[in-house]
């Protein structure tokens, strides 16, 4: 029971008289490493843009910071013709966030395109909901991930005095500080890199996807699960031109399909459905895929007749109170073609680790949350944590404190974790009711979608959560 | 000094702020009952994660028969923390150095007996910055306390020294306890940027005002002054290592400020520093120069008023004819009312027993009334007293009008006339003028052979 009680605890908490999990190492010797105020681990397009929030920070202009990256340096010497087959839904906090450190304007210099309604309905039943603003503003954009992430990076080349990137350097062992202050031991996290190079850190920032490094050394318990989808991605060209700025997304029992505009003829397209059948996608060729594509959008196959008078009852008393909004299914574009070698699938899953913050750790990201696609926000999730994270940090930089005390640390980990957990909970919800075509679920959710659409006020509320 | 955490120490025998220290090393101790640990217990948990204690709170039932044997040596080292503050009157016992030297490093630890000195930090830097902020015109982002010069009075294991050296202001940490000193030195040994802006020494204040008649922009007496023996003495000394009114900006560039007379004072820091008399000048001095900065001092008089009157904001002087304000001095520490006697007193040592008894002594304790008479009379003028409040639920401090508990003074040295200038002040800087002005004052001289 000790030893249970001391991994859960971990090193900073130990109460038992076994101590601290982790030995404490003599740091004597090690005082020529370079002691950097803040570490990020991970150069994805969380780690790259929390670094360059906190280089960008006023507070920080007297601190150290390194970010370490896996990966080679991608340099987009010129923007390609076909677009990337990975894109990202921004939502406009996210936006505001990439703004306020000059990376939003490298990506609208690139390319993006806003998109102002969004339409998502059932494939069991003609229940729909249409999110739109009053004054048709941007709901979101949807941007290339290699668009975010060239913007990122050159905004970290302008700040390179205040901070350091390393590419191909990998971590691959973190030592903790003892919890209490010893005498001769350093009080800083020690990274050791690949090549052998160690640095000392007062936080370590795990941004490293996940399965994320940082968070199995640091002893997070990570609550996890797969779910038995792959989403398969592509890039689609439209039959005609259209404005295309309504993002579509269709649930079938099988898994949603989504088709988000890239520019007047194209789409990209996020489909989550089981493995096999991904597997089958991704290999048939290309005209039986844009069949597939298109008879998902527009089949009423899996509609019953039960499911259909039901809904047209609550949609006739939802008339008769509210007469002048009466939302008609729209059909999405038809898809004429693929791009050719833009297929690719990857496993889903659900990660939400227990702790998002240690003394000086903390994670970000899917490091510390890992969600289903189907409401596009694991990228606006990660981006909402560093807006909080760097908010901390600066107001703590400003009073003088330790950057890796947990003071300040879990005021970001009570805020994010009250968001992260609702979003988390509330997506995989939806995923499980939309999962199945038995009928009492297909009832529910068909008259619960029917009501939330005409309720304004709720949707209201629920694009202000997902847009922060 | 112990302010804080002795309030914290009263909540926390309701509760029990209880930190986990002291796990390294045992001792034989009496115990102290099961019902104080259950509560100390408790508020522990709550203390560690305010914000997910929920799942903590499962962990404590279980972990509570496991941890109480531990909880029981944690208490234990509470006593020879009584040993830790009575030396510091005394001398240092040298078999009581190893536990000074296992205590020493509580300083550090957040979640430790010294804890609700860190959550401190919360308010009074802050409270310190942006008041020294006020008197820099421009200041660097990241560094904003840079070419500052701080003393940090009773620094203790330099819960406060560190936060201003990370604002970029240089440091003097002192404290008359050696272990303390030891302490700080080592924390901050490991981080190469604080090493070179802190510096810390053991000793007190009067050697401080001796040794280096240097100016400090502001001094910190954080849980201080209810601890010293003579409030008066220390005050005076504090006022005397600060920087006096009217110093330039830009000692590069001097220009005499318009209006004044040419004088060759005007361009040294020392001219305006109307120290107080230090107690080991001869009265022969005291009477010459006293006569001597009386003339002068007319003049100068007539200058300042000048300089006040352009010194509103509005009025903008060329930079280097600007005037810094004087000095600061901060002092934090308790009130003298019924409440910190009952809080503080009778709580804590008599009837918990968390802080030792005669820590503290209730008489020892300054109303901010008593403190803003004595800085004013010693030529520091009370800018601003706020209370502070401990949450022991919560861990953190809060603002408050309320002053009858703790509170925080922060004061600004003015002009002072009644005091005249340190004649060894001006004897190390300028002799020869000296000579050259007695030689110009008859009248003085005469007095003097009488």
């Amino acid at each position: 029971m000790a030893a249970r009680l001391v991994r859960r605890w971990g090193a900073v908490r130990a109460a038992a008289h076994s101590g601290p999990l982790v030995p404490c190492r003599r740091w004597s010797g090690a005082s020529t490493d370079t002691v950097y105020d803040v570490v990020v681990s991970g150069g994805g397009l969380v780690g790259a843009a929390m670094a360059c929030a906190l280089g960008y920070d006023v507070h920080f202009h007297d601190k150290k910071i390194l970010l370490l990256e896996a990966g080679p340096k991608k340099v987009l010497e010129k923007l390609s013709e076909t677009y990337s087959n990975r894109v990202s839904s921004i939502s406009p906090g996210s936006a505001t966030l990439l703004s306020s450190f000059g990376a939003w304007d490298h990506i609208c210099n690139m390319r993006y395109r806003a998109f102002r309604r969004m339409q998502v309905w059932d494939a069991c039943s003609e229940a729909l909901i249409m999110f739109d603003k009053d004054n048709l503003d941007d709901m979101g954009y949807i941007v290339e991930n290699d668009v975010i992430m060239h913007a990122l990076t050159k905004q970290l080349e302008a700040v390179s005095d205040r901070v350091t990137v390393l590419y191909r350097s990998k971590a691959i062992r973190y030592t903790w500080p003892c919890p209490f202050p010893m005498a001769d031991s350093s009080p800083w996290v020690h990274i050791t890199l690949g090549d052998g190079s160690t640095f000392q850190t007062k936080l370590l920032i795990g941004a490293d996807g996940h399965n994320s490094g940082v968070r199995q050394a640091a002893g997070i318990q990570n609550v996890s699960w797969n779910y038995d989808q792959s989403a398969v991605v592509a890039t689609l060209h439209l039959s005609e031109a259209t404005e295309n700025n309504v993002a579509w997304q269709r649930f079938l029992p099988s898994g949603p399909i989504a088709l988000l505009p890239l520019s007047d003829t194209l789409s990209s397209l996020v489909w989550s459905t089981s493995h096999e059948h991904a597997a089958e996608l991704v290999s048939m060729d290309e005209e039986q895929f844009v069949d597939a594509v298109n008879s998902a959008f527009w089949s009423d196959a899996d509609h019953t007749d039960f499911i259909d008078t039901a809904g047209a009852m609550l949609q006739y008393a939802v008339g008769l109170l509210k007469p002048t909004k009466v939302s008609a299914r729209q059909l999405p574009p038809s898809v004429a073609r693929v791009d050719a070698k833009s297929r690719v699938l990857f496993p889903l899953g659900l990660g939400h680790a227990a702790e998002y913050v240690r003394p000086r750790v903390a994670l970000i990201g899917d490091a510390a949350h890992r969600v289903h696609p189907l409401a596009g926000q694991g990228v606006n999730m990660g981006f909402g944590d560093i807006s909080s994270l760097a908010h901390h940090l600066s107001t703590a930089a400003f009073n003088g404190k330790d950057l890796g005390s947990m003071s300040h640390l879990t005021g970001y980990e009570t805020d994010r974790q009250r968001h992260n957990t609702a979003l988390l909970a509330a997506i995989d919800l939806l995923k499980r009711l939309y999962s199945t075509s038995a009928t009492p679920l297909v009832l529910l959710r068909t008259w619960g979608l029917q009501a939330t659409n005409a309720v304004s006020p709720l949707k209201e509320q629920i694009m202000a959560f997902a847009s922060k | 000094m112990w302010g804080g955490r002795k309030l914290g120490s009263s909540g926390g025998w309701f509760l029990g702020v209880l930190g986990p220290g002291g796990r390294s090393t045992q001792a034989a101790r009496p115990l102290i009952s099961p019902a104080v640990y259950a509560k100390n217990q408790l508020s522990w948990t709550l203390q560690i994660k305010p914000g997910v204690f929920s799942e903590y709170r499962t962990m404590w039932f279980k972990s509570y028969r496991m941890t109480f044997s531990c909880l029981n040596r944690i208490k234990n080292f509470r006593y020879p923390w009584v040993k830790l503050f009575s030396t510091s009157q005394t001398t240092v016992d040298s078999g009581e150095v190893k536990t000074f030297v296992a205590l020493a490093h509580k300083w550090w630890d957040e979640q430790g007996i010294y804890g609700p000195l860190h959550s401190m930090n919360d308010l009074r830097v802050p409270f310190i910055r942006d008041n020294l902020l006020k008197t820099i015109p421009n200041h660097q982002p990241g560094k904003p306390l840079s070419g500052m010069k701080i003393l940090d009075v009773g620094c203790g294991g330099g819960l406060l020294t560190e936060p201003l050296g990370r604002l970029g202001a240089s440091v003097i940490g002192i404290d008359p306890v050696d272990e303390n000193i030891k302490t700080a030195l080592c924390h901050k040994s490991f981080d190469p940027v604080l090493d070179k802006r802190i510096e810390y020494r053991v000793c007190s204040l009067e050697e401080i005002v001796e040794e280096t008649p240097e100016t400090f922009d502001a001094v910190v007496a954080s849980e201080v002054v209810e601890h010293v023996t003579d409030l008066e003495t220390f005050l005076q000394c504090c006022c005397q290592v600060l920087k006096a009114r009217g110093h330039w900006q830009n000692h590069s560039s001097l220009q005499p400020f318009p209006g004044l007379k040419p004088c060759s004072y005007l361009s040294t820091p020392s001219s305006w520093d109307h120290r107080c008399m230090p107690p080991y000048l001869g009265n022969f001095n005291f009477i010459f120069y006293y006569f001597f900065v009386e003339t002068e001092s007319l003049d100068v008089a007539q200058a300042d008023l000048k300089i006040l009157d352009s010194r509103d904001p509005a009025a903008s002087a060329s930079p280097s004819a600007r005037l810094q304000p004087g000095g600061s001095l901060f002092i934090t520490t308790i009130n003298k009312t019924q409440l910190s006697y009952a809080l503080g007193i009778v709580f804590s040592e008599l009837i918990a027993g968390i802080v030792p008894k005669g820590t503290h002594t209730w008489e020892k304790f300054v109303s901010p009334e008593t403190l803003e008479s004595i800085l004013e009379s010693n030529g520091l003028s009370v800018q601003t007293v706020i209370g502070m409040l401990y949450n022991p639920f919560s861990g953190y401090w809060h603002w408050s009008e309320n002053t009858s508990l703790n509170y925080v003074a922060h004061s600004v040295k003015s002009r002072v006339q009644e005091y005249p200038m340190s004649a060894e002040f001006v004897l190390k800087r300028e002799t020869e003028e000296l000579q050259a002005t007695a030689c110009t004052n008859p009248a003085g001289h005469e007095e003097l052979k009488k």
